[in-house]
Formats: C-alpha cells, sequence, structure tokens
C-alpha cells in the first residue's frame, strides 16, 4: 500500500478540470441568479435566495445523504465490505451536512423577507431540521475514537439506522402538519409549480448542475485527505514499530540491553 | 432466539429489581419531571390537561434514556460485556432480551406517570384500548431504538453525551405520534389516532428488525 505518486500532489488533472468547471459553473449560477434573472413577482428580490436553496437542499439530502447511505450499506455487506466506502460515507455525510446548515440558513433568511419569521414548524422545515441533527450525531460517532474497523461498522450502522428514520419522520411531521394547521404556505408543488419558467427554471437548473459539480470536487478533496491520514495513521504505526525494532536489535548487538523490547 | 432473550431480560430485571436504581431514583425522577413542567407552565390546569400528552411522552422518553443508560451500565462494570460475548448467546437474542427489559421497565414506569398526570395534572383518562396499544407500541419502538443506540454509545468516555445526541432525532417522531395519539384518545376522537398508532407500530417493527440483525456484529466490537 504506497501512496501513488499522483495522488502525493494536492491534486490529479481530472480534479483540477473538475474545480475549473465547478468554479465556471458556480460563476454563471450567480450572474444567472444576481443579474439576469427577473425579480419575482410575488416575492421580489428574495427569490434570488431560491437560486441558492433549492440547489443546495438537493445536494445535502438527496446526493451527500443517499451516497453516506449507499457506502454504508456497501461497507455492512460482507462482500463489499472496504475501508473505501467507510471513508466516502463519511466524506458524503459530512459535506451534506454543511450543505443542509446552509440551506437551514438560506431558508431561513429567505423565510423572515417572505414570511416575516424566521422559522415555523412546517413539515417540510422540521423534517429537514431532524434530518440535520441525525447526521451531525452520525458525524459526532465518528469521531468518536476506536480501532478503524470498530469505528468503521459502528458509523456504518448508525448512517443506516438514521436513513431509516427519515420516511418516518416525513410522515409524522407531515400529518402533525396537516392535522393541525391549514395548507402550508411553503409547499414543494407552489415552490417549483409551472409558473417558474423560463431564465428562473434556467438558472434553478443550472444552480442543482453547479453545485452538483461543486459536490463532486468537494468529495474528491475530502476524500483524498481521509485516505491520505489513514495511510498516515498506518504509517506512523509501522515506522514506531521499526524504531521499537531497531532499538532492540541495537540493544542485543550491542553492550547495553535497550530497555524496550 | 427466543431462549437467549428471555434469559438475557430476567437476568436484566432481576438485576435492576436487586439494585432498585430503578424504583428509587428513575421513578421518582419521572414523577419530579412533571412536577417541575407543572412549574415551567404555571399550574394553570387548562394548560396541564391540554398539554399533558406531550409531557408525559417527553418524562418517558427522557426516563427511556435513563433506562437505557442503566441497561448498559451494568454490562460494563466487571467487563460483563465481554463475559456476555462469551457466553455463546446469540446477539439478536440479547438485543431483545435487553430491549425487552427496558420495554418492560418503561411500561411499569408508563403505569406510575399515567397515575401522576390523573392525579397532578387533573387528566381524564379516556379511550383506554388506545392508550394501551399507543404505550405497547411507542415503548416497543423506543426500547428498541434506545438499546440499538446504547450498544453503540456503550462503553465510551462520552457515553453520556453521545446517546442523547444519537437517540433523540431518531425517536423525535415517536414522541409525536405517542402524543398525537394519546390526545386523539383523550379528546374522544379516536379516528384521528388511529394513524399515529399504526406509525408508532411500523417505528417498532422496523428498530426491532434492524436491532435484530445489527446488534450481534456492534457487540462483537471494542
Amino acid at each position: 500500500m504506497t501512496i501513488s505518486p499522483s495522488s502525493a500532489s494536492t491534486s490529479s488533472r481530472t480534479v483540477r478540470i473538475l474545480g475549473w468547471l465547478t468554479a465556471i459553473s458556480l460563476a454563471l449560477t450567480a450572474v444567472m441568479a444576481l443579474v439576469i434573472s427577473p425579480r419575482d413577482v410575488n416575492m421580489g428580490d428574495s427569490v434570488r435566495l431560491l437560486y441558492l436553496h433549492v440547489p443546495t437542499a438537493w445536494l445535502a439530502m438527496y446526493v451527500s445523504f443517499g451516497i453516506t447511505t449507499l457506502a454504508s450499506v456497501l461497507y455492512l455487506w460482507k462482500r463489499t465490505r472496504s475501508r473505501f466506502w467507510d471513508l466516502t460515507a463519511g466524506a458524503s455525510a459530512e459535506i451534506g451536512v454543511l450543505f443542509l446548515g446552509l440551506t437551514l440558513l438560506i431558508g431561513s433568511i429567505w423565510g423572515r423577507i417572505t414570511w416575516g419569521v424566521w422559522w415555523t414548524w412546517d413539515a417540510r422545515l422540521t423534517t429537514t431540521a431532524v434530518l440535520f441533527v441525525l447526521y451531525v450525531g452520525y458525524l459526532a460517532v465518528r469521531k468518536v475514537p476506536a480501532a478503524p474497523e470498530v469505528q468503521s461498522r459502528r458509523a456504518a450502522i448508525v448512517a443506516v439506522a438514521a436513513f431509516l428514520d427519515v420516511p418516518i419522520v416525513h410522515f409524522s411531521v407531515e400529518w402533525w402538519r396537516t392535522l393541525h394547521q391549514d395548507a402550508t404556505v411553503l409547499s414543494d408543488r407552489r415552490l417549483l409549480d409551472p409558473q417558474i419558467g423560463g431564465t428562473m427554471a434556467w438558472t434553478l437548473f443550472l444552480g442543482v448542475v453547479a453545485f452538483t459539480l461543486l459536490y463532486c470536487w468537494l468529495m474528491a478533496h475530502r476524500f483524498r485527505l481521509a485516505w491520505l491520514e489513514d495511510r498516515l495513521a498506518d504509517r506512523a504505526m509501522q515506522v514506531a514499530i521499526d524504531e521499537r525494532r531497531a532499538e532492540a536489535g541495537v540493544g542485543a548487538g550491542g553492550t547495553k540491553k535497550a530497555g524496550v523490547s | 432466539m427466543w431462549r437467549d432473550a428471555v434469559l438475557v431480560a430476567g437476568k436484566d430485571l432481576r438485576v435492576e429489581a436487586r439494585s432498585r436504581v430503578g424504583i428509587n431514583q428513575v421513578v421518582p425522577f419521572a414523577l419530579l419531571v412533571l412536577v417541575v413542567f407543572a412549574f415551567a407552565l404555571d399550574s394553570d390546569r387548562g394548560t396541564l390537561v391540554s398539554f399533558g400528552p406531550g409531557l408525559f411522552w417527553v418524562t418517558v422518553l427522557f426516563s427511556g434514556l435513563l433506562a437505557v443508560q442503566r441497561s448498559f451500565v451494568i454490562e460494563s462494570d466487571d467487563d460483563a460485556r465481554d463475559a456476555l460475548r462469551l457466553s455463546g448467546l446469540d446477539g439478536a437474542g440479547i438485543f431483545l432480551g435487553k430491549a425487552g427489559a427496558v420495554a418492560a421497565q418503561l411500561l411499569l414506569l408508563e403505569v406510575v406517570l399515567t397515575l401522576g398526570v390523573v392525579v397532578l395534572y387533573g387528566v381524564q383518562l379516556r379511550g383506554p384500548v388506545m392508550l394501551l396499544l399507543t404505550c405497547l407500541a411507542a415503548t416497543i419502538g423506543l426500547a428498541a431504538a434506545g438499546t440499538l443506540y446504547g450498544a453503540i454509545a456503550a462503553g465510551l468516555r462520552v457515553r453520556d453525551t453521545l446517546l442523547p445526541l444519537l437517540v433523540l432525532p431518531v425517536l423525535a417522531p415517536v414522541l409525536l405520534a405517542a402524543a398525537r395519539a394519546c390526545e386523539a384518545a383523550l379528546a374522544g376522537a379516536p379516528a384521528e389516532g388511529w394513524p399515529w398508532v399504526r406509525l408508532l407500530f411500523v417505528f417498532a417493527i422496523i428498530y426491532v428488525t434492524f436491532g435484530v440483525v445489527a446488534f450481534g456484529p456492534l457487540l462483537e466490537e471494542a
């Protein structure tokens, strides 16, 4: 298990190209969202926040946590068990939590402008908040020191258990709101209804593409970092063992015996 | 598997019965929480009656956390966990046993708490069938998910803080569903309650199944 020369540099060619593509598409999204796309009839300029809000939500909830779950299942399945899947799951969850946090933050700002409140117990918001805390817990489990094997298995089980909870949370919260409150202000249908067309739809689409690229780019870097950390831990162990052995060898060959065996 | 479950549950319940921690500390704690809620919400009867189901289940949830922690503290003392692992008992059986013992304790606690809610808050019990089924399903789900996460957090330095962080979001739908079902039952509107009871059973089934599958590998570690 040696580190290949390409991964020893800060980045590979593919990742650099990906990085440039991400930067360009993000810049384009910014131009589209801030300059080209029109103000919304009802929401005014605050609609521009949604070009950030929807892609981050999509990235976090579907892409990141989806991949975390998939990777965790693949890790738990004996045939495909490898450190690779564990590190993938962890890297993806970190990015997911970051972007879900951003989603909540941007959504909150948007809500303040549009509804006049920072937070409302809408079904979608509540589900998202619970999801956020679930994955914060997952990251906390990953941070608890343990043997690599143990840590990976523990994390994978937590990830799957959290994922099982998502549909239940979703339904319970949905019913809760529909039983106790009239139609909610924000529903996905109203947000993405066909009224939003033309430039707005394209901006949103571009945003989703840009953030997907961003996800891939961040994943490539985060995963590589995690992988190198892993290798480093292995290597440090090996170096330490070799040093002790060398000491012991010198001790046995020389006149004085080393204290370490 | 079932025989192992009964053995483990019997052991846990015997330990609890003899140490009397549950009776001497957890039950008084739960009642204390009810009293504290009354202070916090101003003991105006109307408020307490309408919030009764929610407060009841929040109390059960917190006491459940204590019960789960107790359930794994007795395993970490004297390396009992290793002994359990070496005993050759089925992992799934151990899970069912431990979850069963926690569920049994919680059901007992719920009986006491129900009395507390009736006496202290002046809640009038209605719809006994739905109340019973709600308690049963919610408790099984709570115990199963709690035991699963308890095993993950057990023996860690950070277990006291990690367990609530992991369990509370997972149990959020249980709290929600149980409180709503009880509200519906007490309000004499069972039609509104049944979907919640069903949801509680679905939750219980999912987490019991997952626990049965995942507990063996979890126990092997450390």
